[in-house]
């Protein structure tokens, strides 16, 4: 069986008008079927390369990125995305603007599943009686959540998540883990989470990979084994805060601030 | 890792969002005094400075030329109309075009926005004989193409910076899920766009309008309000000649409110505040 994605030597440069600017060089990643990894690494390191790599929005100079053993050569419709701006269309409901993958996507559902389907995602993340409100009328934190139904509404393979925390307040940002999790067990799919919260990605991820400064290559990779639901005080443990203290030293390495193999 | 009970929404309250104005009496009666205020300012200055109407027409002045020439401000006032419209209608289809090629290509960008820059530095005065000229006895086509001319810029302009600075993200949202070029055109960037287009527009209008009576003013035998305009300057007919600017206003308002209310129905919802 081959992971669900799968990233082998990945190198990638930009092109500027100043000569190449090399951003992925020896990208190693590999997600199973169900599986939510986290990427954390130093700003600036190509981080959001990468989703735009696993999407098919771009492809790398060298090396594969393979989804379900199949070369990606292009956007496909079994991924889902959501950003830090959750680009919510202002002129749509807020149903409508979770209905807009199936106007891209060939879908069986009728209308009226669609719109079922739809409301039942708002049910679950606790967004219930607001899909006829428009983005202007949500808070930050709902507009994620409606971000986050409009990802999963074609039901995707794969769900990327590019910072989508990243501009809430820390609160509503607690909130929307645990949504995560209630979504994942409700709707299986396979993550990639970029982040810069180290707490999040411990919470969030079954492993958690740190990449070095640009050109980023696969640093660090740690495995967060989960036995039972996770609740926000599993992030007060000894275990989490180890955990935490090797991603944190990992980091500093990445930026340089810290010897490697310490 | 699974279900844990959640919190939800509960922190999160909803922004204000009061959709829809209500057509208050202060939004019909301010404006109206506005206007009673002006028109006693305008006829106490004549009356004050004992002007005689061969220097400045007072508002007194008006009702006997409307009324001596009617049935010619309904004609006339229907040529100016129809005609700036169709020049408008014009500007919004090629300004269109011009601003999604140069919103979606650099390289048209880079090459169209001075040649474009330049030809609406041109005084359109000194284009209306030059049109005039080239086109004799077309008047209808005269007028709309100044009409046209002087107001495409700022659609193509505006268009052209809405689809430009669209956020990459909302390009990826649908291009990721396979969307074709044209679907994210029509679904996401032309939409977007509208609020802008719809700011360009309430300066076209005006600026059609202003184009139409350049042309109306200057070409021989013209028609329309401009030509209306014309003739009681030959016939020093001031009261006339104010009567006529006065029925340009009050077109000029009502093309205004026309491109208003198309804008309330089609980017309603970029007014957050609705007040």
């Amino acid at each position: 069986m081959y992971p669900m994605i799968n990233i082998e030597g990945v190198r990638h440069a930009y092109k500027t008008p100043s000569g190449p600017l090399p951003v992925l060089d020896g990208l190693e990643l590999s997600v199973e079927e169900g599986g939510f990894v986290a990427v954390v690494g130093p700003s600036g390191c190509g981080k959001s390369t990468l989703t735009r790599l696993v999407a098919g929005l771009m492809k790398p100079d060298h090396g594969r990125v393979m989804l379900h053993g199949e070369v990606v050569s292009g956007p496909r419709s079994t991924v889902g995305m959501a950003f830090q701006n959750p680009v919510l269309l202002e002129w749509r409901t807020i149903l409508e603007n979770i209905m807009l993958p199936l106007e891209i996507v060939p879908t069986k559902m009728s209308k009226s599943e669609q719109k079922d389907r739809a409301n039942y995602l708002l049910d679950l993340v606790g967004l219930t009686g607001f899909g006829d409100k428009r983005p202007s009328e949500l808070s930050g934190g709902m507009r994620q959540r409606a971000s986050l139904c409009r990802s999963l509404v074609h039901k995707p393979e794969v769900l990327i998540l590019d910072e989508p925390f990243g501009a809430l307040d820390a609160f509503t940002r607690e909130d929307l883990w645990q949504t995560m999790h209630k979504v994942k067990a409700e709707e299986p799919f396979t993550g990639v989470l970029i982040t810069h919260d180290l707490r999040e990605s411990i919470f969030l991820a079954d492993q958690v990979v740190v990449l070095s400064q640009r050109p980023a290559m696969t640093q660090y990779v740690l495995d967060v084994p989960s036995d039972g639901p996770r609740t926000l005080d599993d992030l007060y443990t000894a275990e989490a805060s180890d955990r935490l203290n090797i991603l944190r030293h990992q980091i500093e390495v990445a930026q340089g601030r810290a010897p490697a193999d310490a | 890792m699974a279900y844990v009970p959640d919190p939800v929404a509960k922190r999160e309250t909803p922004t204000g969002g009061g959709m829809g104005r209500v057509l208050t009496s202060r939004a019909v009666l301010a404006p109206l005094i506005a206007m009673v205020l002006f028109v006693a300012f305008w006829e106490f200055l004549v009356w004050a400075n004992g002007w005689p109407d061969y220097v400045m027409a007072s508002p007194s002045d008006l009702p006997p030329a409307y009324a001596e020439y009617w049935g010619l401000f309904i004609k006339m006032g229907w040529q100016t109309l129809w005609r700036t419209v169709v020049g408008l209608v014009l500007a919004v289809i090629v300004g269109l075009l011009l601003g999604m090629v140069m919103g979606f290509s650099r390289l048209m960008r880079d090459a169209l926005y001075p040649l474009l820059v330049g030809f609406n530095a041109i005084p359109k005065a000194t284009v209306v004989p030059i049109v005039a000229l080239m086109f004799v006895g077309a008047h209808d086509f005269n007028t709309i193409l100044i009409a046209f001319m002087i107001s495409f810029f700022p659609i193509a302009v505006s268009v052209s910076i809405g689809l430009s600075t669209l956020e990459p993200e909302y390009r990826d949202i649908l291009r990721a899920l396979g969307a074709s070029q044209a679907t994210i055109f029509w679904k996401i960037a032309l939409p977007k766009t509208l609020p802008e287009f719809f700011g360009a527009m309430k300066v076209a209008v005006t600026l059609a309008f202003i184009g139409t009576n350049l042309m109306e003013i200057v070409s021989p035998h013209g028609r329309g309000l401009g030509a209306l305009f014309d003739s009681g300057k030959t016939n020093s007919d001031y009261p006339l000649m104010f009567a006529v600017l006065i029925a340009l206003a009050i077109l000029g308002i009502v093309l205004y409110y026309v491109v208003v209310a198309l804008e309330k129905i089609f980017a309603g919802w970029a007014d957050r505040q609705g007040g």
